[in-house]
This record gives structure tokens, sequence and C-alpha cells, in this order.
């Protein structure tokens, strides 16, 4: 008989980010019971790695900036791939989501009449980013926290989510273990949130920490729910490249905003190589208008930097393929050349982007204000995940909602710089106000003993296979595996060889074994990620199989056509199939509503 | 290629002993980087927190050679490899297991301090106006990743064990950005003389050394909040004032 402690709640959050902790907040104010789950302590989680700021159009820098031109700019980067109610919310919301934060005691930097100050950012037409310095995300997590510990909401750290309990085709619960002694926890919960983040620990190079193994998208799937568009996976332009082991830690797009330009080994200024159509009109060709746009001129148009990330990432990959790369293998990011435009650049350069000063003097022994920075692409962000109402946040199982980056639909085929941290309080907000909804109008389900008993017996398996293999090996070679074949460059031999790969790691992940005891155990918790790793890994290689084409984040070798001729736009849809192997297929993206397509219109 | 040995505490609250790990080390490692190569190949279960390992999130604390610091912002470039280097827990928390302490005193005590309370909005959307240079004092504060490494170093809370009658400089720097915030109204000096327990900070200044940050803390937020105390609790003619005037 196994042991455990079990709690009660209304609705159980499961992840303390941005999005987990918005969705409690409005939960609680709701007036039920809420329980918040977290891998890690309080306030770790990855929202505090955010750097460059929030997008909301609140238009204090730029008065022609309105949510119809947040919601065309989206849309635009998205490919139009996005779910357009989703991206029509968000425009809309996410003025008064930030107003929020500022009355619960953030302090995003000033306009000169005191308002909330907002600066430029790729893809975005006008300065829409609120921001402070370059740790916006560590500004919005501690308020979210410090207002949210006094909330009511329970807080469960690290303590991390095995498995969801159902009932009768409903979500009733989760199966947790807390990681000081190793214990079982089970919750039983009328609703259940779902805000876990993303994937990038799956790659080799990722921007992102050890919590980003997809636990949310593969709790989700395996209890039913479908995954939506998971073959667009963003590589961010500009991670770190040397030394290698730093490799792959973000450097911000607030450097390119900030003036800050890119170039190859033979000096050139290569993003003005290559200007996509969507952007012809709105980028400029010449460095001075570039650079004039930087620092505020309104009529003059955004420097080939500040396009979308996709495709500044794609240019990067292009300038080392052919040979005109930096000593280590990516680029030079370089912002000190300010100095020939203004007389205080070292000091302003350190005051707009503290973070990256210190992070390149500390760990690459590299002084900004004095010198370009090497970058390269680096696993950032995942753009598909659970598929979702868009009102309401609600997945298709019912009492099973999902909200920020492990919820999908709001970016498309490409996310734009500042709308992952506006995506987490527009929905994880709404991801709480339905749940609160849905355990107000259900009762308690059932939790079912032979469930707990058969996740239980599967979660300690690898003790009795304390000479089974390592799985931080197991890890390392399925990040090594993505890093090559899934990666920003794919094609159908790579992606089946990925396909036939992930099956012979998920018989060696059966067979990983750990010593050692059960407290605070990380070959145990390593053994235990493994599973969503590879749930999700097999989802991102299938979805990019049957994307023949490179649109977005998703580029193709062998098919460099942005769409396949006939197949029209749709959404990959995955799901597990009633003999419980992944399935992928294709569905239709709903016809956008007449007024949004007058707005994208209108917006050229 | 190079390779170094790691003194790593292993153990939990009952008993514990440092265990030597030799490991190679390459061009830019940080401490971090060879503990978790330590942990991948030679200890599955050696027991660390971690998160964004970029100075960001404040959950790698230790002891480096005894230095109060963040595993993954500490390049082994920085320290001698020619002699064993320590790494062990923070000692002002209890010990979990490895280099795990147990924080959650920290997040106890926070709950305990008012939280924000701003005036009534400014303008008639509902939001505020503040000059940059208002809030530039406050931004410093806010830059605070909670490592704890302040806590850890502090001597009323490692040395004296004072964790119930003193805050930590952590929750001084938390009190300071709250109270000088421009837009709040709570007033937090009767907690910070009674409860916080304030006077007990000699000023001495090893939180400041310590702080990743590189926050002032002594100086800008504890040395103000001290003043503040004394102002309103210990100035003469404001003393005479509430005997002759007791509040309402």
């Amino acid at each position: 008989m196994v042991q455990y402690e079990t709690h009660e709640y209304d609705v159980l959050v499961i992840g303390a980010g941005g999005a987990g902790l918005r969705a409690a907040i409005e939960a609680s104010s709701a007036g039920v019971s809420v329980g918040l789950v977290c891998k890690s302590l309080l306030g770790k989680a990855h929202t505090v790695m955010a750097e460059g700021g929030v997008a909301a159009a609140l238009a204090n820098v730029d008065e022609r900036d309105g949510w119809r031109v947040h919601f065309a700019d989206t849309m635009r980067g998205g490919q139009y791939l996005n779910n357009w109610r989703m991206a029509e919310l968000h425009a809309k919301e996410a003025p008064d989501r930030v107003r929020e934060l500022e009355a619960w005691g953030a302090l995003f930097d000033r306009t000169q009449d005191g308002r909330i100050l907002q600066r430029n950012f790729g893809g975005h037409q006008y300065p829409r980013l609120a921001h402070v310095g370059d740790r916006t995300g560590l500004e919005m997590i501690r308020v979210l926290q410090d207002h949210g510990i006094h909330q009511g909401v329970d807080v469960h750290m690290e303590c991390t989510v095995i498995s969801l309990l159902k009932d009768d085709g409903r979500v009733v619960g989760a199966f947790g273990y807390e990681r000081e002694k190793g214990r079982f926890k089970i919750f039983s919960a009328k609703a259940v949130v779902l805000a876990t983040g993303g994937v990038g620990k799956a790659f080799k190079i990722t921007s992102n920490s050890w919590e980003y193994t997809g636990d949310g998208h593969s709790l989700a799937y395996h209890a039913g729910a479908e995954l939506i568009d998971m073959e667009f996976v963003q590589f961010h332009p500009t991670g770190m490249v040397w030394p290698p082991s730093v490799r792959g830690i973000l450097v911000t797009e607030g450097v390119r905003g900030e003036g800050g330009i890119l170039t190859n080994s033979e000096g050139d200024r290569f993003m003005f190589d290559h200007i996509p159509e969507l952007y012809q009109n709105q980028t400029s060709d010449d460095p001075e208008e570039g650079w004039r746009y930087t620092q505020g001129d309104r009529d003059a148009r955004r420097p080939p930097e500040l396009l979308t990330r996709d495709h500044v990432a794609r240019c990067i990959v292009r300038e080392v393929q052919e040979g005109r790369g930096s000593p280590h293998g990516g680029v030079f990011l370089d912002i000190s050349w300010i100095s020939e435009k203004i007389s205080n650049a070292e000091e302003h350069i350190r005051r707009k982007l503290p973070s990256m000063y210190h992070q390149f003097m500390q760990l690459a022994d590299i002084d900004i204000t004095k010198e370009p920075m090497e970058v390269g692409p680096t696993t950032h962000y995942v753009m598909g995940g659970i598929r979702v109402d868009a009102d309401s946040q609600m997945t298709s199982v019912p009492g099973l909602f999902a909200g920020g980056e492990c919820g999908a639909g709001l970016h498309g085929a490409n996310r734009l710089g500042g709308n992952s941290l506006s995506d987490l309080l527009v929905f994880g907000k709404r991801a709480g106000e339905y749940a609160a909804q849905f355990a107000k109008e259900n009762g308690v389900g059932k939790v079912n003993e032979a469930e707990i008993e058969a996740v239980a017996s599967e979660a300690l398996k690898p003790f009795d296979n304390a000479d089974g293999e390592n799985p931080f090996q197991i890890q390392y070679d399925l990040q090594d595996m993505m890093q090559d074949l899934v990666g920003i460059a794919r094609s159908d031999d790579g992606l089946h060889n990925a396909g036939e790969e992930i099956h012979k790691l998920v018989q060696r992940a059966d067979q990983a074994g750990v010593g050692g005891n059960r407290e605070y155990n990380p070959g145990w918790h390593t053994a235990l990620d493994l599973e969503h790793m590879l749930t999700i890994s097999e989802a991102i290689a299938l979805a990019a199989l049957e994307r023949k084409a490179s649109i977005g984040a998703h580029s193709r070798d062998d098919y460099p056509e942005k769409e396949e001729p006939g197949a029209g736009k749709y959404n990959t849809v995955v799901r597990k199939n009633a003999d419980g192997e992944m399935e992928v297929s294709r569905e239709p993206i709903p016809e956008l509503r007449e007024d949004l397509q007058d707005v994208i219109e209108e917006m050229g | 290629m190079a390779t170094a040995t790691f003194r790593i505490w292993r153990g939990d609250a009952n008993e514990g002993k440092f265990v030597d790990y030799e490991t190679e080390v390459s061009e830019g490692m940080v401490v971090l980087d060879a503990v978790h190569k330590i942990q991948a190949e030679q200890a599955n279960d050696l027991a660390v927190r971690w998160n964004c390992k970029a100075g960001k999130c404040g959950s790698c604390s230790a002891e480096v050679n005894g230095n109060p610091k963040l595993m993954c912002m500490t390049r082994l470039n920085e320290i001698p490899l020619d002699a064993p280097v320590t790494v062990e827990p923070m000692h002002a928390f209890p010990l979990i297991k490895d280099l795990v302490t147990d924080v959650s005193w920290n997040f106890e005590v926070k709950k305990k301090i008012k939280p924000f309370n701003p005036r009534p909005a400014d303008a008639d959307d509902g939001t505020w106006r503040m000059a940059q240079e208002d809030i530039d004092r406050v931004q410093e504060f806010r830059k605070c990743i909670e490592c704890y490494l302040c806590q850890d170093v502090c001597h009323v809370l490692r040395e004296h064990d004072l964790h119930d009658k003193f805050i930590g400089p952590r929750f001084f720097v938390y009190a300071a950005a709250l109270e000088m915030h421009p837009l709040d109204t709570e007033n937090r000096l009767e907690e910070l003389k009674n409860t916080d327990g304030i006077g007990y900070c000699n000023i001495t200044k090893c939180c400041t050394k310590v702080c990743p940050e590189h926050i002032t803390i002594t100086d800008n937020a504890i040395i103000p909040l001290k003043e503040r105390v004394v102002d309103q609790f210990y100035d003469p003619i404001k003393k005479l004032f509430r005997i002759f005037r007791p509040k309402q």
C-alpha cells in the first residue's frame, strides 16, 4: 500500500512562474480555495529570466499605438497561423494587466512625464515594451509573488507533479512528490490549471533551465488533451556562444532595441542582405535611418536587426554556414559602436543593459561597452502547446486548463519578443478565472486508488534497478539528438531518424536506474523527467514531419517554400489514439472574423 | 584536459562529511558546472539547487572555499585549483541534504511584513505618475534575486541564531523598497524597531560585500531605515510631543 498525504483544493495550479501565479491570484480572488505547486522555490521560475519587457499597447511613448496595431503585429509575426481570438483578447487586455502590476507595486522605468516607459522590440511597430532595465521578468515575478503570498494561496514548493488524475473523463487532481523527503502528495481538485512553461531542456543548446522539461504538455497529452503546432520551437537568435559552459544563455533582444548591430567576420551588417516581403514596408535599408528608429525617431523605419526572431536566427545560421561566422561559430552583436553616436555611451549601455553588462563581464571577460559579443541561436520558447479554448483557456479535457507558455495559439508560427510576458498575464488571469468558475459549478471528483498505486509503482521503478543506466546520460543523448535532427534546420530523413532514436531512448529510459534514497535525489528526478521529455520530443518531431513547408520558426531544408501547394492554413494536432499511440493530423484554422480581417488590412 | 578536485559536503541534518571528487575542467567553467559534471558522472544523488545558471534566480547559493557565492557566477579561473576546492551549503540555515538548505524561514518572514498599499491613483484612468529619479533608489533594492547570501553571512543569524528576533538584511532591503516606494502609504517603522530587530544590525557591511547584485544594502537600505526609526521613536522633541499629545 503506497504512502501519501492528501490535499484538497477547489483549484490546483501547477507551475508558479508568471502564468501560474497570476492564475492562482485570480482564482483565489474569486473566492475558491487554491493550491499552487512549483518544482523550485517560489520566485525562481523561468519568468525570472525574461529580460526585455512586457508588450502592451499602452501608447505612452507613441500615441499611434493601440490594440489594433498590437493585434496586427502579433498576427503578422505568427505568419497568420495564430488563434486570432487569443491574439485579439491579448492585444485588448494586456494594457490593463500591466497597469494592474503597478497597482500591486511594480516599478517600471518611467517616461519624462512619469508614466510607464516603453521600448522598441522586434516585430512591434511602435515602442511597446514596458520594462525595468533588462530585468523585467524579475520585477514581474517578484510583484506577483509578493502580492500572491497575501491572497490565501497554499504554496507547495519543490513539489513535482508526475501525473494527472482523472475520473469519468474529467480531471480530478494530480499526483506529485515533494523533493525534500521524496514523499508522495495527492492533490484532489475540482479544476486544474497547467502553467508549466516550455520544453527547451529537450535540446542541447537552450536558454531554458532544468525545469523546462515539457511537464504540462506531457501531463495534458497523457490525460487526453490535444497538442497543437508543436513543430514551432523558437530559436532565439542571440544566445551566448563562448565559453562552452555558458553556451545558450540568453542575450536580450533589448541590445538590438537599444541600437546594437549584427555583423559577420567580414564586418558586414548582413541583416540588410535579405528583408522578407511581409516586412519590406516597415524595414529600413539605410543604417542611418535604422539608428534613428532605435533612438525614438517616429518617422524612421526599423533596422533589419529588429526583424522577427525566426528570420534573424536563420540569417545568423546562413552566415555561419557560409563561412562568415565569428571565431566560436556565431556572429558579432555590437552595442559598443554607439559611442560614435552618443557621448556617454558607456554609461548609457550600463544603465540600459545592466544584466548584459554584468553577464558578459563575469562569464566571458567581455566588456560590452568596448567590444562586440559573440552570439548564435539558442532554443528559447515553444509556440506550440496544449490546445485551449481562447476565452476560458480550458483544454479538451473538462476541468483541465492551461495558461502561459504551455498553452498554445496566441503566437502562431513565431512569437514576438515581449508577447510572452503579456501572454502569461492575460491568459494566466483567464485560466484562473475560468478554473474557479468551473470549480464552483462542479463537485469534487473521485480520486481512484488503483490509479494512484499504478503511478506510484512506476515512479519508484528506477530504485528497483540500481544497476540500470544513468538517467543523466539518457537525457544528454536525447538533447544531442534533438539538437541535431529536430533543431533549427529539419528534413524528412532527419525527422524519421529522430522518431527511431526517440523509440530507442524510450526503451533506455524504461531501464534507467538510480542509487541513493528518495530524499532530494536529482538522479531520481531526472529519471522521472525523462518520460515528459520523451513525450514532447516525439510530439515535436511528429508535428515537424507533418508540416512540409518552411514557415515561421519551422524550417525544412527539403521544403523551403512557405506553404504547401493547396494545403491552406492549418494547425498540426497531436493526440493519443485509442491504442495509446501518438498520432498527428491537420485541422484547418477557422476563418478570421471579418472585423479582424479589416484591422489587418488597415494596418498594412 | 586539466583536472581539479572538489571537496563537497555530503550529508543530511544528522550527519555528513566532505567527499573529494576529481573531475575534468575546461575553459570558462563555473563551480556549478563542475558540481553538475560530478553529479552526472559520479554522484547522481548529489543534491544541489539551481535554475537559471545566469545569476538571475538566486538558487545556487553556497560557500565556495568559505566564501558565500552563487555557484553559477563563480568562475574556476578565479579560484586556485592546485588545492581542493571546498563547496559546502550555507551555514545560516538548517541543512536538508548536501548543498541544499531549508530556507523556508525566509518565506515566513516576508509574509509578516506589511504588504504594499498604494495611495489613490493620480489619473482618472487609474494610473500613477512617478519620476524616474524618485524610483531609482527603490529599483536598486528590487534587483534583489533572493539568493539569501546576505542572510547567510550576517553574524546575527549565522553566529547568534536570532532568527526569531531579527529579519536579516534581505528583509531590510525588502522593507526599504516598500517604505521608499513613492506610492506606498504604510508605516512599518514600529515593526522594524520592535519585532524585526533592526537594532541588532551593527553595520559591519558583510551583507553588502557578498551581494551578487551589488546592492548597497547597509548604506542605502539599513542605515536610512535605522535613521527613520530613530527619528520616529528616539527624537527627544518628538518624544515630548508624543507624551503630551498621545496618538488618537
